[in-house]
């Protein structure tokens, strides 16, 4: 065949502009690992560590406070009830979006406003809703469903207090698993939906037959992505509750800028991190979809 | 077109119209108290129409201490967190779509997977990383925090506007005389460029919005959202008001300028 | 316009060598044409000549340089693409002018050359255009004016027609085809469809699985293929290829076939008692509705009219033959015909092999290895 000077000329050949594209991707390795991998690791660091030994003490100091509980559970209790409920309205919206109606870029456009509202100014918009002298208690004085104004963000009645957190949370976050639903929707060839139309499914039976399974990969990213969220509630609790009732992130924050004990702080965010990716694990295990049921 | 045909569009348009209300309305009532005078806001109950509408709710907010220079410092940062975010950003989502390299797959891997880490974790050790090296409680510090956060987001948005800029553009263009340098500044930039500002405007409204890390990296030096949230407890009622408006308000002008692009966006970086 | 030089060209992609040890020569201003299936290295060995992928093993020579090692700028080439890539933030004369530009041409260079493409193409009137406003059809006239504007010395085209609808795409071959033979230029087109392949190139590369199977005029690829996938692959239909055993008949080599006997030429008697594989094209195939002597008794099994003639597909023993007939001859299926085949329009096959027999094909395979020899010292020399 060629002759014995052939293969290194080729290797000097392929060894060079193969770099190329690792130039390009180490600027945004080495700043993620500086930035994020090892705070993470420093995080946990800090959790486990006081002065220079290994202990469990800033562990015990959360498990310990009063108000450890409270923020477990109202934490797990708002993920459980948003959401289920979320995901049920950001189908129902998607399959609007979906639906060619008139004006569909207006909807479009008015079901994705809340993607740029901060939690914070969500909070504040249904603390105005949902104050004593807010609106809500007009409109429900002027329909004369009450005589007096309720009393919705009552730090005494917990469970009015957290169902106003979800009315917010709600209303701020169904737009991002609109949109990743919208997007899992139309990459679903429509003939499936006309065949199943043929074939004598109503609108119900196609939507659990053909629609949602074929949505499945969507609704598993975006089950994961509003988990991992859902464990980082903060400012919409403050903005609505105050001092009424606390999450984990909140706990997380007050040891870190008020009790100035970063350790304890890094004990929760140790936590908020686990159960982060637990429940990811789960999510991803339990929406597997298997690899010979995708249509390539 | 039968009735039976009708109701069904009719039903679809009223459910439309009832979701549609259910974001705007909160946002109208917001708009409402930010823009009456300081009395009707703690008037009760609540007037649902607007009349006698005055800058003066948002006039206090404005002059109450420390918001004007935490603007100016939000704008900052924002704008630091974009510079940051597209610089490291963009260039690794061109080899991301343009090159099939070894390691690929994991690096994608690997950015996407930096979703799971949750805000929280990272914001606290930064806080001590920050104190050590002489940025805490300055714009720099809540800067490289954002852009951590907004660099997994551009990579892969980035990653997907080239992609779907077809590479025999590129080609052609080397065909005709351009170095591959040349033929990204001369077809494919002009090409991508609607797409990456689209990506721009949405790190900067995520760094804009950003309130724990903003509030556990800042004290004296706060960011809006973290000023705000600092002192709302303790504000009075118009504050507030004012303030959520003031949140608010950029995010619908952004929406609305970047909503073509917001579904390949978020269409694609989600798979 | 320079001639081109493939010697020992290997690409490989992972596991598989996408281009296996290919050598070709292109004369200067010749039109040659890389003809096969998808998957067969085609494009591969284009874009190596563009220098759009690196070679792992060989030489290229482009105008007597060795351009091995040059990135695509370098090398003097001009390329029409699949997609026409025409750019679509640019306007039509911008895009013509691209090339130009970046040769830092003067601008009265660029006007006239520009000209001069854009009326040889017919798009004058679209200059001031954006490829979105324009057809699928237009676009691709702007990219070939693109690419002959640069006066390059070597002209590519991976597959500029397939896009286009049919209408169309016989209309632009005729067109391209009389305007590269005006422009004299060095052409090397990729296409998988054999008639633009035999319409249009001055010689054409057959590729299979990465290498070169047979490079020869259209004529001599179209009749005397080297094996049974050249064979298969030229022609509509395809060759036909029936299995037959050779034998003697009253003194004289026959080929046996399931319904009859069909007389082979002299030097089929060294082949005797062999099973071959006969090679013979639809059209050479005559028909009786009457049993003849030295005729083949078939049974139709399909009668398809196709305007200019009907397409029979007929079965002679174990084989399904396709024949070509006068277009007003429809005889029902099921019905018998008699199939007459001229002995010196066979072309034999061997059975396992596939590579051609017979005097011819010796003479073929002969002057092949030569080639091959030539290959061998020259690559020997320069190295």
């Amino acid at each position: 065949m060629a002759a014995v000077a052939q293969p290194a000329a080729a290797e000097r050949r392929a060894k060079r502009g193969q770099g190329l594209p690792y130039w390009l991707v180490l600027p945004t390795l080495a700043y993620l690992a500086l930035f994020f991998a090892w705070p993470t690791v420093q995080a946990f660091g800090l959790a486990f560590r006081e002065d220079g030994n290994w202990t469990f003490d800033a562990f015990r100091t959360m498990k310990d406070d009063l108000r450890f509980g409270e923020a477990v559970k109202v934490t797990l209790l708002l993920i459980a009830v948003i959401v289920p409920v979320q995901f049920a309205l950001a189908v129902a919206m998607a399959l609007l979006v979906n639906a060619r109606l008139r004006v569909r870029g207006l909807f479009l456009y008015v079901f994705l406003l809340p993607l740029a509202i901060s939690d914070l100014a969500a909070g504040i918009v249904w603390a105005s809703i949902f104050t004593e002298r807010g609106y809500l208690n007009t409109i429900l004085e002027k329909l004369h469903l009450i005589d007096t104004p309720v009393i919705w963000l009552n730090p005494q009645k917990l469970s009015l207090l957290l169902m106003a957190i979800v009315v917010a949370e709600i209303w701020r976050s169904t737009a991002l698993i609109m949109i990743i639903l919208v997007a899992g929707l139309q990459s679903i060839p429509k003939e499936f939906n006309e065949a199943a139309e043929v074939f004598g499914a109503g609108f119900w039976q196609r939507l659990r037959t053909v629609t949602l399974p074929m949505l499945k990969p969507s609704i598993q990213v975006a089950l994961l992505l509003r988990i991992i969220l859902a464990f980082e509630v903060f400012a919409t609790v403050i903005a609505i509750a105050g001092e009424g009732t606390t999450v984990l992130a909140a706990e997380a924050y007050r040891w870190e800028n008020t009790n100035m004990d970063e350790n304890v702080a890094a004990a929760y965010a140790s936590l908020i991190l686990v159960l982060s990716v637990v429940s990811a694990a789960l999510v991803l295990r339990l929406l597997r979809t298997k690899k010979e049921q995708l249509l390539r | 077109m039968t009735a039976r045909a009708v109701l069904p569009r009719v039903g679809l348009h009223l459910a439309a119209i009832v979701l549609a209300l259910w974001v705007l309305v909160p946002i109208y009532f917001i708009t409402l108290s930010a823009f009456s005078t300081q009395e009707s806001v703690y008037q009760y109950p609540k007037q649902l129409l607007p009349r006698d509408l005055s800058t003066e709710t948002m006039r206090f907010f404005l002059d109450s201490e420390g918001i004007v220079p935490s603007l100016q410092r939000s704008v900052i940062v924002a704008g630091l967190t974009l510079l940051i975010a597209l610089g490291l950003g963009a260039p690794t989502g061109y080899a991301l779509a343009r090159f099939a390299f070894r390691g690929a797959d994991s690096f994608r891997l690997a950015i996407v997977s930096t979703r799971a880490f949750p805000i929280v974790i990272l914001s606290i050790p930064l806080a001590v990383t920050f104190l050590r090296w002489g940025i805490d409680d300055s714009v720099y510090g809540v800067a490289f925090a954002h852009a951590a956060l907004a660099l997994p987001f551009a990579v892969l948005v980035t990653s997907s506007v080239f992609s779907g800029i077809s590479v025999e553009l590129e080609e052609a263009a080397m065909t005709l005389g351009c170095s591959r340098a040349s033929a990204v500044a001369r077809v494919v930039m002009p090409l991508a460029l609607p797409g990456l500002a689209a990506a721009a405007i949405f790190v900067f409204i995520i760094s804009w919005n950003e309130v724990f890390a903003a509030s556990i990296l800042t004290l004296r030096n706060r960011t809006l959202p973290a000023q705000v949230l600092a002192v709302l407890n303790a504000s009075p009622l118009p504050f507030r008001f004012a303030g959520g408006f003031f949140l608010l308000a950029p995010s619908l002008l952004v929406i609305f300028v970047i909503r073509k692009y917001l579904f390949n966006m978020w269409g694609r970086v989600v798979k | 316009m320079a001639e081109v030089g493939f010697q020992n060209v290997t690409k490989i992609f992972g596991k598989v060598a996408a281009v296996d040890d290919v050598t070709l020569d292109v004369r200067d201003g010749e039109f040659v044409v890389l003809l096969g299936p998808s998957g067969c290295g085609k494009t591969t060995l284009l874009r190596c000549l563009a220098g759009l992928e690196r070679v792992d093993a060989g030489r290229i020579e482009i105008g007597g340089r060795d351009a091995t090692d040059l990135p695509p700028r370098k090398r003097r080439i001009a390329m029409v693409f699949q997609s026409y890539a025409v750019f679509p933030h640019m306007r039509v004369y911008d895009n013509v002018a691209f090339g130009l530009k970046m040769q830092k041409e003067s601008k009265a260079t660029i006007e006239e050359r520009v000209g001069s493409a854009a009326s040889l193409l017919h798009i004058e009137d679209f200059l001031d255009r954006y490829p979105a406003q324009l057809s699928g059809g237009q676009r691709q006239r702007v990219a070939v004016a693109r690419a002959i504007a640069t006066r390059a010395d070597v002209l590519l085209m991976d597959e500029p027609l397939s896009n286009l609808d049919a209408l169309l795409r016989m209309e632009m071959r005729a067109e391209l085809k009389s305007l590269l033979q005006k422009l004299e230029a060095t052409t090397i087109y990729v296409t998988h469809d054999q008639v633009e392949a035999l319409s249009m190139g001055d010689r054409i590369a057959v590729m299979n699985a990465g290498r070169i199977v047979q490079v020869d005029t259209p004529l001599a690829v179209y009749d005397r293929p080297l094996d049974t996938f050249v064979g298969g692959f030229i022609g509509t239909p395809p060759m036909n290829f029936v299995h037959a055993t050779v034998a003697l008949d009253d003194g004289r080599p026959v080929a046996r076939l399931g319904g009859g006997t069909v007389p082979l030429r002299e030097d089929a008697r060294a082949h005797v008692g062999r099973e071959v594989v006969l090679g013979i094209r639809a059209e050479s195939i005559e028909v009786e509705t009457q049993p003849a002597d030295g005729a083949v008794a078939a049974t139709v099994v399909v009668v398809e009219p196709l305007g200019s003639h009907n397409l029979l597909t007929v079965r002679a023993g174990d084989n399904l033959v396709k024949v070509s007939v006068r277009p007003d001859l429809f005889p029902a299926p099921e019905s018998e015909l008699w199939l007459r085949i001229a002995p010196d329009r066979i072309r034999w096959m061997d059975s396992d092999g596939g590579g051609a027999l017979g005097e011819e094909a010796e003479d073929l395979a002969r002057s092949r290895e030569a080639t091959l020899a030539l290959a061998q010292d020259a690559s020997t020399a320069l190295s």
